[in-house]
């Protein structure tokens, strides 16, 4: 009896390493920007490019970046959760119009609701790698201090907003 | 001579057809090598299991631009790898350095290896105590020489 225990204890540890792989997702790289103040940049704002906007301008705010395209499939799924968000007003959502083309994604807001307060056009994509955007859509969640707190890779879903970002939110509000 | 001239065009074909890294404008082919080089070592994130030399995402070609316009700012291959790790993590690195929470990577197998070969080292020699010698006596020695001896005549 004694001597299957081993070949028995072996296979559960091996079963069990393999039953956590199973739900592990090998996208979800961990970003070392968390913790990190959030790079500047100054970018043209979409709707007008005349003006512009940079992170500093944000300072003492607590605000979420959202890295979005008209091209990316995944957006079309999370923009009615930003729209909903955007309609409680707790938190300012901000656009990172990535890779994009300036009509497309004007295009894009007009037709499908426009939940950011504005969104820059980063036309060559060297603002998403100094952020270390891969897979668009991505959120940043940026404090008072400007530095990035929580980074979620992929669609804001209600489930994650409820469960993770918007106490994060809210307990940043708090501080200082 | 018409004919012949298309088969020798035909032969070229291959040469033109050469596939090689994904392309981009190569300016300088010195730096373009250097990056070439440095981009194989790193991981392009969006096609995981690909160099950022050999993809071909939009992503691997905006960081292998980036790469080139830091080594045209004259930044040093590490200068360059310390930027996009702290930027995208040690994932962008196709060899994970050695920390504390990679140990287990770097030496798990090792360490998997040693004990398999204790493992397999105490059984053999637990086997070979267990299944002693037989001394044969001369009498059994003699029948089994013939025994031996008779079955080769058998099979001759």
């Amino acid at each position: 009896m004694t001597r299957f225990i081993w070949p028995f204890v072996v296979f559960v540890v091996l079963a069990g390493f393999l039953y956590v792989g199973l739900n592990l997702d090998p996208r979800e790289v961990p970003s070392p920007l968390v913790g990190k103040p959030a790079p500047a940049f100054t970018l043209p704002q979409l709707a007008e490019p005349t003006k512009q906007f940079s992170p500093a301008d944000m300072k003492g705010k607590v605000w979420l970046l959202n890295v979005w395209a008209s091209w990316c499939v995944s957006c079309r799924e999370e923009h009615p959760v930003l729209l909903d968000l955007a309609r409680q007003n707790i938190v300012p959502i901000y656009g990172l119009d990535y890779k994009d083309k300036r009509a497309d994604a004007l295009t894009t807001l007009r037709e499908g609701g426009d939940p950011y307060v504005l969104s820059v056009s980063d036309a060559e994509g060297r603002i998403g790698i100094a952020y270390g955007v891969y897979g668009v859509p991505e959120t940043y969640v940026i404090d008072k201090q400007g530095v990035i707190q929580y980074k979620q890779i992929g669609p804001v879903t209600p489930q994650n907003l409820r469960e993770k970002i918007l106490p994060l939110v809210a307990e940043l509000e708090k501080k200082p | 001579m018409m004919r012949k001239l298309f088969v020798l065009l035909f032969c070229l074909l291959p040469v033109f057809s050469y596939a090689g890294e994904a392309k981009d404008m190569a300016a300088d082919p010195v730096l373009e090598k250097r990056m070439i080089g440095l981009a194989e070592k790193l991981r392009c994130l969006v096609c995981q299991n690909e160099s950022l030399a050999s993809s071909h995402a939009e992503l691997a070609e905006d960081l292998r631009r980036e790469v080139r316009e830091q080594m045209n700012k004259g930044l040093t291959d590490q200068e360059i790898v310390d930027y996009l790790v702290s930027r995208y993590g040690d994932f962008v690195l196709y060899e994970p350095p050695v920390k504390s929470y990679t140990l287990l990577l770097w030496f798990g197998p090792f360490a998997l290896l040693l004990v398999a070969g204790g493992a397999l080292f105490l059984q053999l020699r637990k086997r070979r105590q267990s299944v002693p010698e037989i001394a044969l006596s001369a009498e059994a020695e003699r029948r089994a020489a013939t025994l031996l001896n008779n079955d080769k005549e058998n099979q001759a």
